[in-house]
C-alpha cells in the first residue's frame, strides 16, 4: 500500500529567482552574480536536475553553433539578423537577435577561458564547422559551464532536484514560484522580486517515431517538457511563434548529428532512387516567396525537398557517405599515405560528432556494423519539437533593448516578458531562433543583467503569498499522490484503475492526438483546420482529465507535472496553428486547407492565455526591422 | 535497456546519501534498491542514453544496452572520463573495435572563474555585460 504522507512546506526568500538550471540559466547566474554583489540582492537557481550535467546540453555538444566573429571583422551583425530572418521565413524580432549577436561572442571567450576546448588551426585561430559554427571538444560543455555559474552563485544558493510547477503572482507582477522537491516532501514556496525563467523547450508532446524503449531517444531530451511555456502563460504573459515547432533531419532512428557528414565529407543525400532532393526539387523552392531563393536554403525548405521525395515513395533517404568518401579518395589518389592520414582524421571527427552528442547513434552504427565507406546509412525527419533556441521560433513574448529595438518592442527592461518582473531566455524566450547553446548563454546574461536594473529601480516587493493560497497550491501539486492513495484499492493492477491515470498514458493519450490531428509523423506534418478543431476537443478533455493523473511516488507526482505542461504547450501550438492561415515552414508543418505562403501572413502570431479563466486569445503583430 | 546496471559491480554508493548516477540522472531515473544496495534504472523507455550515469559510477557499473526497439543486439561504446579526456571503446557486433580519446577541459576541475580574467565596468544602465567590452575583444560593444 502506497500511504501519502504530508508535505513540509518550505519557504524561500530571494531578490532574483532563476528558475531552470540549462545554458540561458547558466548564463543568467554569472551574470547576476555579478551585478546583485554590487547592488546588494540575493540571486537563487532552481533546477529540477543537477546543472553539472542538466537540459539539452547533459550529454555534451560537438560544436558552438552561433559564434558571430565580430573582433576578427568575420562577420557583421546584420550578417547573421539576415541569416536568421531567411531561415525563418522572414519571422523574427530583428532587436532580439542583433542583442544576442552582439555578446555571444564574449559568452564564448568565457567558456574558453573556463576550460571549454576549443578547436584551434596551426595559427591559433578556432576551427569553423560552418559559417558560425565552431568545433569543441564538448564532451564536458556543461559541466565547464555549470561550475563557472555554481561558483559565481554559490553553491547554498542553487536548489537541485526541485520542480517548479507554478508562477506566483502579484498585484500583476510576478515575484516567486511553487516547486515540489522530487527527493523527499517537500513543497518550496519561492519569494523573489522578480523570476527569470530558462526551462528550456519540450518534447514528448508528440508521439516520437520509436515508442517502445527507444520512446526516450527523441532528439531533443526528454527531460525538458514544456515548463517554461507553462509558467510563463499561467502569468498571463504573451506568447509568440508558438506555432513555429522545429524538426531535425539526422541519420534515422538515434538521430545522430548529420553536420559533419555534409560539412566536412561534402556528403549529399539522395533518395532511394539517388535522385538528389535538393537539385531535383530545386523549382518547388520558387513557391516559396524571397526564402526560397536565398543561400543557404532556410532548414524547413530543406526539409520539404526530402518530404516530397518521401511522399512519393521515393524513400528511404540516405546520406550517401559512401560516395563521399570515394570523392575524398579520388582527390587523394596519387598519395595514398595523405588519404589515409586524411580518412583518420575525418573518422575521428565524424565519431566524435556521435560520441560527444548523440552516443546512441554511435552504438547503432556499431551494432548494424556499419562501414560508412562502404554503404550509405538512411537519414530521416524526427518528431516536432518545441526549441525557440535552435531552429524553432516558440517562447514568450519579450522586451528588446532600448537602443535596437522599435518602440512597439520595447518596455523597460530587455528580455522582460509582457508581466513586469518576468523574464525568459533560452528556449523560453520566442522569436529569436538560432542562438543555440552559446546565444542562449548570452541571452541568459541579457535578461540578468536587466532583471538586476529591475530590482534596482523599481525595488518591488517579494512574494508573500497567503496561507491559504499556500496550502491550496500544497494541496493541487500534490493532488496525484492523495488520490493515488486513495483509490488503489478499486484495481488489482495499478496501471488500470476507474479514479485515475498514471502519467505515462496520459502522456501517450496527448502524443497520439497531437501526432494525429496536429501534423505528427504519421500524419506526415499535415493537418488542417478541421483536424485542428478535433485536436482541441480532445485537449479540453485530455485537460479535465488532468484532475485525475495518479502517481505513486514523487518521481511520477514529476512526470504528471510535465504531462500537464506539455498539454498547455500542445493548446498554444494548435491554437497558433489554427490561427495562421497560410502555409509558411512546409518543411515544419503544412496546413492542407491552406496550402501556400500569403503575404498577409508575414506577421507574428501572438497569443495569450487568461491564468483564471484559461480563455486564449490570439493575434497578428506586425514585424518591424531594423535593418 | 538503454542503461543497466551490473550487480557485481555496482556497490550502491557505499550506503552514502545520495549515489552518484542518482545524483546526476537529468531525468531523475536511476534509483537505489534499498535492500539489494544495488541501483536500477526506474524507467528505461523515458531515457536519452546520454551516458552521464555511465561516466560518474565511480566502479564502471553501469553500461547501456541499445534500444531494443531499433539496435541489433551485440555492440557496446564504453567511456573512461578522467579529469582531463574521456577514452572512448566502441566494439561492433561484428566484433571490430574502435578507439577514441578526447580532450575535455583545459583548466583544473573546480577552478573555472566566472570572470575568466576579464576586467569589467559597473554601469548598471549600459549595455555592456559583465567583462564587457573586454571579452568582447573589442573596445566597446556594438550599438546601431
Ligand atoms: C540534440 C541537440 C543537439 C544540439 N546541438 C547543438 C550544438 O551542436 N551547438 C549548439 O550551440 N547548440 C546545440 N543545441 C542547442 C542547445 O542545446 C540549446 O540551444 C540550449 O541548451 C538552450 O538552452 P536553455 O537554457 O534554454 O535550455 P536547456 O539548456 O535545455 O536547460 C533547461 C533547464 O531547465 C531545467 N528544467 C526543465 N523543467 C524544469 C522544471 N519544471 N523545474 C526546474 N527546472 C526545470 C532543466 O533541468 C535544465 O536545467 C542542441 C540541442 C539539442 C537538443
Ligand atoms: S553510481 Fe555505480 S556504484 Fe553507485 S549506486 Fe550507481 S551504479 Fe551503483
Ligand atoms: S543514460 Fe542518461 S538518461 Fe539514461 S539513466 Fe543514465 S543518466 Fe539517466
Amino acid at each position: 500500500m502506497v500511504e501519502f504522507k504530508d508535505f513540509e512546506t518550505v519557504e524561500v526568500e530571494t531578490d532574483l529567482l532563476i528558475v531552470g538550471g540549462g545554458m540561458a540559466a547558466c548564463g543568467a547566474a554569472v551574470e547576476a552574480a555579478y551585478w546583485a554583489k554590487k547592488n546588494n540582492k540575493k540571486v537563487i537557481m532552481v533546477d529540477k536536475a543537477a546543472p553539472d550535467r542538466s537540459g539539452a546540453v547533459a550529454m555534451g555538444l560537438s560544436a558552438i553553433n552561433q559564434y558571430v566573429g565580430l573582433k576578427d571583422g568575420a562577420n557583421t551583425i546584420k550578417d547573421y539578423v539576415d541569416y536568421v530572418r531567411n531561415d525563418l521565413m522572414g519571422v523574427t524580432r530583428e532587436d532580439l537577435v542583433a542583442n544576442i549577436a552582439r555578446h555571444v561572442d564574449s559568452t564564448v571567450h568565457l567558456f574558453e577561458k573556463w576550460g571549454l576546448p576549443l578547436w584551434k588551426d596551426k595559427e591559433g585561430n578556432y576551427v569553423h564547422e560552418g559559417r558560425w559554427q565552431l568545433m569543441i571538444n564538448g564532451e564536458s560543455y556543461k559541466i565547464v559551464v555549470a561550475e563557472a555559474a555554481k561558483n559565481a552563485l554559490g553553491v547554498d544558493n542553487i536548489y537541485e532536484r526541485v520542480f517548479i510547477t507554478h508562477p506566483i503572482v502579484e498585484g500583476g507582477k510576478c515575484v516567486g514560484a511553487y516547486g515540489f522537491s522530487v527527493r523527499e516532501n517537500k513543497f518550496y514556496v519561492f519569494k523573489a522580486g522578480a523570476v527569470l525563467c530558462a526551462m528550456g523547450g519540450a518534447v514528448g508532446v508528440f508521439k516520437p517515431r520509436s515508442s517502445g524503449e527507444g520512446a526516450g531517444r527523441a532528439w531533443y531530451p526528454p527531460f525538458n517538457s514544456g515548463a517554461s511555456a507553462y509558467f510563463t502563460l499561467k502569468a498571463g504573459a504573451e506568447m509568440t511563434c508558438q506555432e513555429v515547432r522545429f524538426i531535425p533531419v539526422r541519420f534515422k532512428d538515434a538521430y545522430g548529428p548529420v553536420g559533419a557528414w555534409f560539412l566536412l565529407f561534402k556528403s549529399r543525400a539522395t533518395n532511394a532512387l539517388g535522385e538528389a532532393y535538393m537539385q531535383t526539387r530545386r523549382p518547388e523552392l520558387e513557391k516559396w516567396g524571397p526564402y526560397g531563393k536565398v543561400k543557404p536554403v532556410p532548414a524547413n525548405l530543406r526539409n520539404w525537398l526530402m518530404m516530397l521525395d518521401v511522399m512519393e515513395g521515393k524513400g528511404p533517404i540516405y546520406m550517401r557517405t559512401e560516395e563521399a568518401i570515394a570523392n575524398l579518395a579520388a582527390e587523394y589518389k596519387d598519395d595514398k599515405k595523405a588519404f589515409k592520414r586524411k580518412m583518420k582524421e575525418l573518422e575521428e571527427e565524424a565519431w566524435e560528432d556521435f560520441l560527444d552528442m548523440t552516443i546512441s547513434q554511435a552504438i547503432l552504427w556499431a551494432a548494424t556494423n556499419t562501414a560508412p565507406e562502404e554503404k550509405s546509412s538512411e537519414i530521416a525527419a524526427a518528431e516536432p519539437y518545441f526549441i525557440g533556441s535552435h531552429s524553432g521560433a516558440s517562447g514568450a513574448w519579450v522586451s528588446g533593448p532600448k537602443d535596437l529595438a522599435p518602440e512597439e518592442y520595447f518596455w523597460g527592461y530587455d528580455n522582460m516578458t509582457t508581466v513586469k518582473g518576468l523574464f525568459a531566455a533560452g528556449d523560453a524566450s520566442g522569436a529569436s531562433s538560432h542562438k543555440f547553446s552559446s546565444g542562449s548563454h548570452a541571452e541568459g546574461r541579457i535578461a540578468a543583467k536587466a532583471a538586476i536594473r529591475y530590482l534596482v529601480k523599481e525595488n518591488p516587493s517579494k512574494g508573500n503569498p497567503s496561507a491559504d493560497d499556500i496550502n491550496k497550491y500544497r494541496d493541487m501539486v500534490t493532488h496525484p499522490l492523495k488520490l493515488f492513495a486513495e483509490n488503489q484499492g478499486k484495481s488489482t493492477m495499478p496501471e488500470v484503475n476507474p479514479e485515475y491515470i498514471l502519467p505515462k498514458m496520459y502522456m501517450m493519450r496527448l502524443q497520439k492526438l497531437m501526432d494525429e490531428y496536429a501534423g505528427g509523423v504519421t500524419a506526415q506534418f499535415t493537418t488542417s483546420e478541421a483536424n485542428l478543431k478535433k485536436a482541441l476537443e480532445l485537449i479540453a478533455l485530455l485537460k479535465e482529465d488532468s484532475q485525475k493523473l495518479g502517481a505513486r511516488n514523487l518521481h511520477e507526482l514529476m512526470r504528471c507535472w510535465e504531462n500537464v505542461h506539455r498539454t498547455y504547450q500542445a493548446e498554444a501550438h494548435v491554437r497558433a496553428i489554427l490561427f495562421r492561415e497560410e502555409t509558411r515552414w512546409p518543411g515544419y508543418y503544412f496546413r492542407s486547407d491552406k496550402p501556400s505562403m500569403d503575404p498577409e501572413w508575414e506577421c507574428f502570431v501572438n497569443l495569450s492565455m487568461d491564468p483564471e479563466s484559461e480563455e486564449w486569445s490570439a493575434k497578428k503583430v506586425p514585424i518591424k526591422k531594423i535593418f | 535497456m538503454p542503461s543497466f546496471v551490473m550487480p557485481d559491480k555496482c556497490d550502491g554508493c557505499k550506503a552514502l546519501d545520495k549515489t552518484a548516477c542518482q545524483y546526476v540522472c537529468p531525468n531523475d531515473l536511476m534509483v537505489l534498491n534499498k535492500e539489494t544496495e544495488k541501483a536500477y534504472n526506474q524507467e528505461p523507455e523515458q531515457c536519452w542514453e546520454c551516458y552521464c550515469c555511465v561516466k560518474i559510477c565511480p566502479t564502471q557499473a553501469i553500461d547501456v544496452r541499445g534500444y531494443a526497439d531499433f539496435v541489433p543486439m551485440g555492440a557496446s561504446v564504453v567511456p573512461m572520463r578522467s579529469t582531463d579526456n574521456i577514452m572512448w571503446t566502441v566494439k561492433f557486433r561484428n566484433g571490430s573495435l574502435k578507439r577514441f580519446k578526447f580532450p575535455i577541459r583545459t583548466t583544473p576541475e573546480g577552478k573555472a572563474e566566472p570572470a575568466g580574467g576579464f576586467e569589467s565596468g559597473d554601469d548598471l544602465d549600459g549595455i555592456e555585460l559583465f567583462t564587457e567590452p573586454a571579452s568582447n575583444g573589442l573596445d566597446k560593444v556594438w550599438t546601431k
